[in-house]
């Protein structure tokens, strides 16, 4: 059909605005992994003993394993001795102020649209600037540290604090969790730290954003947030690479720890360089995220909007090992040109009344494919336990695909588990309609994508939503004649 | 305003529309009468640009305008409205969204400000008064979940809204109670004016009662059989269909 293909066409076309590479100088290893390089990046970071033993341990685990194999993602195999594993912009040692950031490094946050001076930030969103392998500055400190909240780069933190960070480090993510999860724990560059103290309300929003930009290197951060007894948080996180040919590998992982009557919520738009129209480059994301709600009536909700990666393989789960907890996973995945997506979520249920919802929207286009892979797990012993889930897929073009893979378990019989699931086509009779009463053919697909992502945006910070909804939009600029 | 001249339209292998001439002018309002599978919703569609058709022959004059040379989304904005005979659901988009993108798609493209705030809110409540229809239905999303009925009126609403120079109404009656009927004609007949023509297709005479046409025609085999003042919907009723053989017939020998 004729205005089908015109909407693959606007789909394949979109353009990626963040594409652009910035020119600065930077410290970086040779390509290749080895026990040598692992002690390298440590030294570099002037870690302690333990953590570079933590890392010895998780590189030698990673040796005995073998990449994941079912997903439903192709690839070509990734070699990991091309890549490289440090790579940071040359600056001076120790960061004071804003003033010592190179402007170079400003001007690039400020094109992403994140301006890093403070008074021309949103006056309620902390930023944590990950460039590369290293933090490059966080902002609005001594704010957050009047209330107690520490918010500062994870190897600040190992120096700082190092007897949370050895505490909760790995605590919900062991080194030994899966091969992605192994390879970060070994080289982990850089990310980001968060300790909410008993009873504090975080006056404003953190964030940190990860920006890729040197060439055949590795992204591999790891962020930390743990909310103490009745504390709450809000966390959100953005990412951006420039366009390269070759495929750049990002593997990080987040560990939340909610205790007694704490709340985090997580937020994600995930924009990483998808790879151009004919699937040449893009980032492959393996992405290990996972909260554990320790204490009573806590809660996690995860929050996603995946527009980028040539690969997203990820999958926030929350543990819900206190009583009356509660596990959110709200995400949009969206699937263009020759992206593929295997995401979902996993719900583990210990404590007794639990609950858990998931709501997934999957959005596929061009010879996109989009996976849902979610698990729901009732344990013995948790008497009450409820889950809900809902997972909507919608096709655009008929080249795309569209796959859900539920898993249930449930061990205790007073347990309740709901799924529901549907795919639907972006119709052409909808398309008319919409034009008919007087809108462009791209807005009518962006108002019915947007409509059909409204549960997940209606859950998303303010300032986040206006984001997604940006991203979703296709550019038509002239491709439909 | 619109001027219809031996058009022709196929889908696929089959033609549908098989020479079809008519003139509407400003300030009338015709119905379009017809069996079913006749041809009637493929003519409003033909007219609002529908892409399933292929149009053979023909030609259609809009305001001076080459009509089947627009966008469909052109003409909605040069004045062309379409009332679905079955309107289509857009889940998570609400009513109140959608209606104020629509209005100002089509200001932009006629060079005018956009619609405030205010003017659009208070506009929204007047003519939801004129039909009868509860604001809450605004903040739902596009007719999910709607009744056959609330549908219709929601057509009529938009159509209210969006003010048309053209309104094309496909069976917007079917479906309606008694009452609802006695309101959307209301609706319509509040958009009668000197500058607005109004195409009606429908199978039922009652609606006609309510909205008086200058002139009702017969669509039949993708052919207008016949055309009269109001008395000729009297006269279909009455007699049915079967009476117009003798007519295209005696069109068919001419
Ligand atoms: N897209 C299409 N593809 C194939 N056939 C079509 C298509 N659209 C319409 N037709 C056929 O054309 C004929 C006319 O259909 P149309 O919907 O215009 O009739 P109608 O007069 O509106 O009928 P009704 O009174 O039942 O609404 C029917 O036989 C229908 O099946
Ligand atoms: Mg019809």
């Amino acid at each position: 059909m004729s205005s089908e293909n015109a909407l693959l066409e606007e789909y394949a076309q979109r353009e990626y605005e963040h594409g652009f590479i910035t020119d600065i100088e930077a410290d970086s290893i040779p390509a290749g992994l080895s026990e040598e390089v692992v002690r390298l990046i440590s030294q570099k970071k002037n870690e302690p003993e333990w953590l570079l033993e933590w890392r010895l341990k998780a590189y030698r685990h990673w040796l005995t394993l073998e990449e994941p194999k079912w997903h439903n993602v192709k690839y070509p195999p990734i070699d990991y001795q091309a890549s490289v594993y440090y790579s940071a912009p040359v600056q001076k040692p120790k960061l004071n102020s804003l003033d010592e950031v190179d402007p170079v490094l400003l001007e690039t946050y400020e094109k992403l649209g994140i301006p890093l001076e403070e008074q021309k930030m949103l006056a309620n969103v902390a930023v944590d600037a990950v460039f590369d392998s290293v933090s490059i500055v966080t902002t609005f400190r001594e704010t957050l540290e009047k209330h107690g909240v520490i918010f500062c780069p994870f190897s600040e933190a190992v120096h700082r604090f190092p007897e949370l960070v050895q505490k909760y480090l790995g605590s919900v993510v062991p080194y030994s969790d899966n091969f992605f999860a192994s390879l970060n724990s070994a080289v982990f560059s850089d990310g980001s730290f968060c300790y909410i103290p008993k009873g504090v309300r975080c006056p404003m929003e953190l964030s940190t954003y990860f920006r890729i930009n040197a060439q055949n290197t590795g992204q591999f951060e790891r962020t930390l947030i743990v909310a103490e007894e009745g504390s709450y948080v809000s966390y959100l996180e953005g990412c951006t690479a420039p366009k390269r040919d070759e495929n750049q590998l990002h593997a990080a992982v987040v560990e939340l720890v909610a205790m007694e009557d704490a709340q985090i919520k997580y937020s994600t738009v995930q924009n990483w360089y998808p790879g151009d129209s004919e699937g040449k480059g893009g980032i492959y994301n393996f992405v290990t995220k996972r909260g554990a709600c320790r204490g009573d009536n806590s809660q996690i909700s995860w929050t996603q909007v995946e527009t980028g990666s040539a690969i997203t393989w990820k999958y926030p789960s929350v543990i819900l090992q206190g009583d009356n907890s509660v596990g959110e996973f709200y995400s949009v995945a969206v699937t263009a040109n020759h992206q593929q997506a295997d995401t979902g979520t996993k719900m583990i249920h210990i404590g007794k009344n639990t609950k858990s919802t998931i709501i997934s929207k999957g959005i596929s286009a061009g010879v996109g494919q989009n996976s849902y892979r979610g698990e729901v797990k009732i344990m013995k012993g948790a008497t009450n336990a409820r889950n809900f889930s809902q997972c909507d897929s919608l096709l655009i073009g008929d080249k795309c695909g569209a796959h859900t893979f539920p898993y249930i378990e449930v061990r205790n019989t007073t347990g309740k588990v709901e799924h529901e699931a549907s795919t639907s086509k972006v119709g052409e009779d909808q398309i008319y309609y919409l034009r008919q009463r007087g809108l462009p053919t791209e807005d009518a697909v962006n108002m019915i994508v947007n409509g059909f992502c409204k549960e997940v945006y209606d859950v998303l910070p303010m300032e986040f939503a206006v984001e997604a909804r940006k991203l979703l939009n296709v550019s038509l600029e002239g491709s439909v004649g | 305003m619109l001027e219809i001249k031996n058009l022709h339209a196929r889908s696929e292998d089959t033609e549908i529309l098989k020479g079809i001439n008519l003139t509407v002018n400003a300030g009338e309002v015709h119905a379009i009468m017809g069996p079913n599978g006749s041809g009637k919703s493929t003519l409003a569609h033909v007219l609002a640009g529908r892409e399933d058709y292929e149009i053979t022959e023909g030609e259609v004059t809009y305001e001076g305008k080459d009509l089947l040379d627009m966008e469909i989304e052109e003409r909605a904005a040069e004045g062309v409205f379409l009332a679905y005979q079955y309107p289509v659901e857009i889940s998570g988009v609400s009513n109140k969204y959608f209606l104020k993108a629509a209005i100002n798609s089509i200001r932009k493209h006629n060079d005018q400000p956009l619609i405030s705030r205010g003017d659009f809110v208070a506009m929204l409540k007047e003519k939801l008064a004129l039909l009868g229809m509860d604001k809450s239905m605004m903040d739902r999303s596009v007719n999910e979940g709607f009744s056959g009925g609330e549908k219709k009126r929601n057509e009529i609403l938009q159509m209210a809204m969006l003010e048309p120079k053209l309104a094309i109404l496909d069976e917007t009656d079917s479906g309606l109670d008694i009452d609802a009927l006695k309101i959307v004609s209301q609706g319509v007949n509040a958009l009668r004016s000197p500058e607005r023509g109004i195409i009606v297709v429908t199978h039922y005479q009652r609606l006609l009662e309510y909205i008086v046409p200058d002139k009702v025609h017969v669509l039949a085999g993708g052919k207008i059989v016949r055309s009269g003042d109001k008395s000729l919907a009297l006269e279909l009723e009455d007699k049915g269909y079967s009476f117009l053989s003798e007519g295209a017939e005696a069109i068919a020998a001419n």
